[in-house]
């Protein structure tokens, strides 16, 4: 009897597996399939560098770079806040707080993943546009830049928590041998604590900026959606994911709207891929020191 | 004159009390080792000399440790410059999971001791050399400090403490996870710094400390029992407690 459950439970394991593998590659060839099909009838080059994205026009334009160009800014400046941000978080949780005060802090933190990105977009419409609008002295609120602060918001509970583990998982007698020869504390977090923790917080940082770039509802809500090149974080913006999300309801199946779209995704699927792989290839060069 | 002069001092871990009532004079140029059954207070003793026991939560102390006719308890008192004046070896090798030369450097740049390159260099080598590591490591001194063996591990560890040139050396069971050629060789080199450095070592080993050191200290539940020259303590001692441990009778 408990032979037949174990190889029913091995079965299910394998299968389940095996699944989620097929489902993968069934999205990426779906992904492929229809991209392939849009670049027969439109430029690749044009697709990438075309500064216009006018899908209904005469003829009808589909340049993304000014795509790309949003994506970029927000993420850059969604990272150059969440990053130093959420690795000082983790230092002052793991590091400087009593025990009891870290397991409440760290549960909060937790519970700020929690929060769907429709509220982090309201909350970023009523709240922060408002505030750039005044701050700044722009026409509008609606910027790349509120867009970056927002989604340094959603980045940072995952940036914190992970990186967090790898901070309080570096051994102690580390720190007590630093200690032990004279350094401060902070010498100590700076060149011992962080150091080992290294491979654990770029892993942190790579998948915030991975929640980060697929974001949709909350730039959708307050990056302004003007498919333009900005000047400035000070502009509205469009990202890749906006476009997608906004339109695929309103185009018809099987039309070159359609399957541009779609090469959008393979675009994102790419760039996500990209950033999957250099993290790997920071993780595994620190392991193999 | 002694350089560690230990005063009524009690510890305690929360409500555990850890340390009752010590007190005891620790001479200079000289090894003292501080033996008893496990669990009897002595790394926490080793720990108070140094102020490391200050980063677990919820310890509290009483009394005096001076230092050099310092009150090392004193809240006038910088922690970290007593940390480079009284070093720490512990009972596993624990160095940093970095280069070897830049374990023994670690302390030279906290403490800002040899401000260009040259003199850290100079440093480095003349404390590999202490220890009897340099010619083993000269060639890989930027490998990991991890590659080495638990010995080299542990005299890589002594290194770094002597880098920063302490007076006073503690070493919490340093032999604890070497095998017997290792520790030979550590004792030797025990011996070797006892001319320039004060030196501690906790060990629960009793050949070890008759072999040693100078004097020893016999601690059993938290209480110093006994303190002499080991001679005296090993083969004449006062209290009976410390005679039935030594001989080998508990513990
Ligand atoms: N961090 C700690 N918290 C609470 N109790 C501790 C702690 N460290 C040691 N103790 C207790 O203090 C006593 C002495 O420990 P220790 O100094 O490590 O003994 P020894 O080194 O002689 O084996 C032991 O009973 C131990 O359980
Ligand atoms: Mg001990």
């Amino acid at each position: 009897m408990r032979r037949i459950i174990d190889t029913i439970i091995e079965k299910v394991i394998f299968s389940c597996g095996t699944l989620s593998v097929i489902f993968v590659i069934l999205i990426f060839s779906f992904l492929f399939m229809e991209s392939f099909a849009f670049f027969k009838d439109f430029d690749i080059t044009k697709f990438v560098t075309g500064r216009y994205w006018y899908p209904d026009s005469e003829p009808a334009l589909f340049g993304i770079l000014s795509l790309i160009v949003g994506s970029f800014l927000v993420t850059l400046g969604a990272c150059l806040i969440a990053v130093p941000v959420s690795i000082m978080t983790a230092l002052y949780i793991s590091e400087v707080v009593s025990k009891s005060v870290r397991d409440v802090l760290k549960s909060l933190v937790e519970l700020m993943a929690a929060i769907p990105s429709v509220v982090i977009g309201f909350i970023g419409m009523i709240v922060l546009v408002p505030c750039v609008r005044k701050l700044f002295n722009v026409p509008t609120g609606l910027t790349a830049f509120s867009g970056s602060v927002m989604l340094a918001f959603m980045a940072m509970p995952t940036m914190v928590t992970i990186s967090e583990d790898a901070i309080h998982s570096v051994p102690w007698q580390y720190k007590e041998g630093a200690l032990a020869l004279g350094a401060t504390k902070w010498q100590t977090m700076r060149r011992i604590v962080l150091k080992t923790a290294r491979p654990g917080i770029m892993a942190a940082i790579m998948l915030g900026i991975g929640r980060v770039v697929g974001e949709t509802m909350t730039v959708m809500m307050i990056t302004g959606n003007s498919s333009r090149i900005p000047h400035s974080i000070f502009e509205p913006v469009r990202t890749m994911t906006a476009v997608i999300a906004a339109e695929m309801g309103e185009t018809v199946k099987g039309s070159m709207h359609y399957k541009a779209l779609f090469s959008i995704g393979l675009v994102l699927f790419l760039i996500t891929f990209l950033i999957n792989f250099v993290a790997d290839l920071f993780l595994g060069k620190n392991k193999n020191k | 004159m002694s350089k560690i002069e230990i005063k009524s001092f009690n510890l305690y871990y929360t409500n555990f009390h850890a340390l009752k009532d010590i007190s005891i004079n620790i001479e200079d140029k000289r090894i003292t080792t501080i033996i008893g059954p496990s669990g009897c207070g002595k790394s926490t003793l080793l720990r108070s000399i140094n102020r490391i026991n200050d980063t677990i939560e919820g310890v509290r102390t009483s009394g005096e440790i001076n230092v050099y006719g310092e009150n090392i308890y004193d809240n006038k008192i910088d922690v970290d410059i007593l940390r480079r004046n009284v070093g720490m070896v512990f009972q596993r090798p624990n160095p940093f999971p970095i280069s070897i030369y830049e374990n023994v450097a670690f302390g030279l740049r906290v403490n800002r001791i040899g401000s260009n390159r040259w003199t850290i260099s100079e440093t480095v080598e003349k404390s590999l050399k202490a220890v009897l590591l340099w010619d083993n490591v000269k060639d890989r001194l930027h490998k990991s400090a991890l590659s080495l063996t638990l010995e080299e591990q542990q005299r890589l560890c002594i290194a770094r403490v002597i880098a920063v040139t302490p007076r006073i050396i503690l070493l919490d069971e340093p032999c604890s996870s070497l095998d017997p050629v290792a520790i030979q060789k550590i004792e030797e080199l025990m011996i070797q710094l006892k001319n320039r450095y004060t030196i501690i070592i906790v060990t629960h080993n009793m050949q070890q400390a008759a072999r040693v050191s100078n004097d020893t200290a016999f601690m059993l539940f938290g209480k110093l029992v006994e303190f002499d020259k080991t001679e005296k303590i090993f083969t004449n001692p006062l209290k009976k407690e410390t005679e039935d441990y030594v001989s080998g009778r508990f513990g």
